[in-house]
């Protein structure tokens, strides 16, 4: 359905309808003490070409730079069509389109949508998207303390190898509903999870543990032996995981003997831009037993009294607008346009495209990894297998090479001692299937010329963490 | 005109209470109930061993238009839930006070049974609440 706005007429016959002489006769019951008089704080409008002057002075201002940052929202090639059908009228002006009367095509994209993020996790459902993957994460922890009955604990484990704005936003979210996330220290030598860090917590009453895959250093844990400790200990299994890195690794549903129970993540990867940070959508999908908990939009499909087939919401007895307070979420929405671009997005790259991008991914952090080692001041922090992304340690101070690298156009990474302070230098760096060789070379080059001026008096290097 | 057995007591929530031989109690949802929620399509059930008290929530009844909670009318220890209408919840609205039982509790306080309504007295409820 277009968005059509009204003609003066169109008002006209309205007000004539009602019997009302203006608009602002509608707002009459307003007490005059509450009106605003002007809206005196905002500045003059401005017409389309001044803002299109204006826009243009700002975009500049944020630079190309070659980016080889990960941490969460990755750099991918979008095929052109992918945002020329999302941004068609009908799928980009569209608001809150469920209605089955008049938005099957709508309604049938969210559940191919639904299909794929099935197919992708293993899992048996998904949901037609929440609106990150560090929300996703908080829905999922909430849907485990529901869902997990035989637990009273509310008491969640969460490895410190899960992205740091995760854990903040479902503290955020969760702490104030009785829910205890309980960090899990990482091992200093391989970068995951060992299982040895969670035998404290054995024969203790646990309602879930999360995984995140590739972890947040790009480290992959042994996702079977954690699930299947989690299933001894009665504890369900959220897994967050990189929905590129799902075309090559074991897809969460098949995890340990039983599979995770609730998949969740950030969708960007697939078709969605940057965008200096969104929006984004976040996926969740689970096992059947679990659908009931599961938040936010389900479409489902059915059969019309013609018997043809149709799309519609379904499960609408978990949201709130039936529910109220004993909803399974706050949220009654989704994130339709960026789904529509994934859904998009998925269909052309098809399963072996994605496996193409996710291998191509792969070996350029390989590339990545060898090259920027080569220097003596470099060198990986962890000592297990990683994908698409990886953490280096540099033996000078990351300040003194980040602001040049940043002079030659360059995003070097992700640093780490934000969130990792016990770290030391460290940076988080990740090449896509969107770096070539030669961006490669240009970034071991400037690295190289950097030490070189910068390690006059020589490199130090710090003895190996023990 | 709906129906309201007898030999059955009556919570206000529209849930009625059977005690059975062995001084159990069988839980169910009214004919009135079952009516005004329509076509049934999920029942979440308590969990066996779960103790709960007077007027507490405990179950979810969901029909295609509502989902709505049910409260145990008297307080005990589940013992026993209905698992077949997990595939068959219509049973509750086409066998109320038989097959659609929804669950079965040991009572803490048999004497938690007079606080309910016998089945004029809930005839009389459901008449007055109509106005």
């Amino acid at each position: 359905m277009p968005f059509i706005p009204h003609t003066e007429s169109d008002v006209r016959d309205m007000l004539d309808a009602i019997g009302a002489q203006d608009v602002e006769d509608l707002f009459d019951e307003i007490p005059a003490s509450l009106r605003i008089d002007d809206l005196s704080g905002v500045p003059e409008g401005l017409n389309e070409q001044q803002i299109s002057r204006l826009m243009m002075e700002r975009a500049e201002a944020d630079g190309r730079p070659l980016c080889f940052m990960g941490a969460g929202a990755y750099e991918h090639h979008i095929p052109a069509a992918v945002w020329e059908l999302t941004t068609r009228g009908e799928f980009y002006t569209a608001y809150t389109p469920y209605q089955a009367e008049a938005s099957q095509g709508t309604l049938q994209l969210l559940y191919e949508f639904q299909t794929m993020m099935a197919g992708l996790t293993g899992m048996d459902v998904s949901n037609a998207s929440l609106y990150d993957g560090a929300s996703g994460m908080a829905e999922a922890v909430l849907m485990a303390v529901r869902g997990n009955r035989k637990s009273k604990s509310h008491r969640i484990l969460v490895p410190t190898t899960v992205h740091p704005e995760y854990r903040n936003t479902t503290h955020t979210i969760v702490n104030n509903q009785g829910i205890e996330l309980v960090e899990v220290p990482y091992d200093p030598e391989g970068g995951h999870t060992a299982l040895d860090s969670l035998k404290q917590y054995e024969g203790e009453d646990i309602a879930a543990l999360v995984i995140q895959q590739p972890n947040f250093f790009g480290i992959l844990e042994d996702v079977d032996a954690l699930t299947e400790w989690a299933h001894q200990q009665g504890a369900l299994v959220i897994a967050v995981a990189n929905p590129t890195s799902l075309a090559l690794l074991t897809p969460p549903g098949e995890w340990g003997g039983k599979g995770a129970d609730i998949a969740c993540g950030e969708g960007q990867p697939l078709g969605v831009p940057m965008m200096a940070g969104g929006p984004y959508f976040g996926y969740i999908c689970c096992k059947q037993a679990l659908v009931r908990q599961l938040p936010g939009r389900i479409c489902g499909r059915t059969i019309d009294r013609d018997d043809r087939v149709g799309y519609t919401l379904t499960l609408q007895a978990r949201e709130q607008h039936i529910r109220r307070s004993k909803a399974t979420s706050n949220i009654c929405t989704n994130q339709g346009l960026l789904v529509t671009a994934a859904t998009i997005y998925m269909s052309l790259l098809g399963a072996d495209g994605l496996k193409r991008v996710a291998q191509a991914c792969h070996a350029n952090t390989r590339k990545l990894v060898t090259a920027l080692t080569a220097s003596e001041c470099v060198e990986p922090l962890f000592n297990r297998p990683y994908f698409h992304e990886a953490a280096l340690r540099f033996s000078l101070p990351l300040d003194n090479i980040m602001r040049p690298l940043h002079a030659h156009n360059l995003l070097p990474g992700y640093v780490l001692s934000k969130d990792y302070p016990e770290l030391g230098d460290a940076l988080l760096v990740c090449a896509t299937e969107t770096r070539t060789d030669a961006d490669i070379e240009t970034y071991a080059g400037h690295l190289n010329r950097i030490i070189e001026s910068q390690a006059a008096a020589g490199c130090p290097v710090k003895p190996k963490m023990a | 005109m709906s129906n309201i057995p007898v030999e059955l007591k009556y919570a206000k929530t529209h849930e009625w209470a059977r005690i059975n031989e062995d001084g159990s109690v069988t839980v169910g949802i009214s004919d009135s109930a079952q009516d005004q929620l329509g076509d049934m399509v999920y029942i979440e059930v308590p969990e066996i061993g779960q103790t709960v008290t007077a007027e507490e929530a405990c179950a979810v009844i969901e029909s295609v238009k509502a989902a709505s909670d049910i409260y145990a009318p008297i307080g005990g220890e589940i013992v026993e839930v209905n698992e077949s209408l997990a595939d068959t919840p219509e049973t509750v609205n086409q066998d109320v006070y038989g097959e659609g039982w929804i669950f079965r509790l040991t009572p803490t306080d048999k004497g938690e049974m007079d606080a309910l309504m016998d089945a004029d007295a809930y005839q009389g409820f459901l008449d007055s609440e109509e106005h």
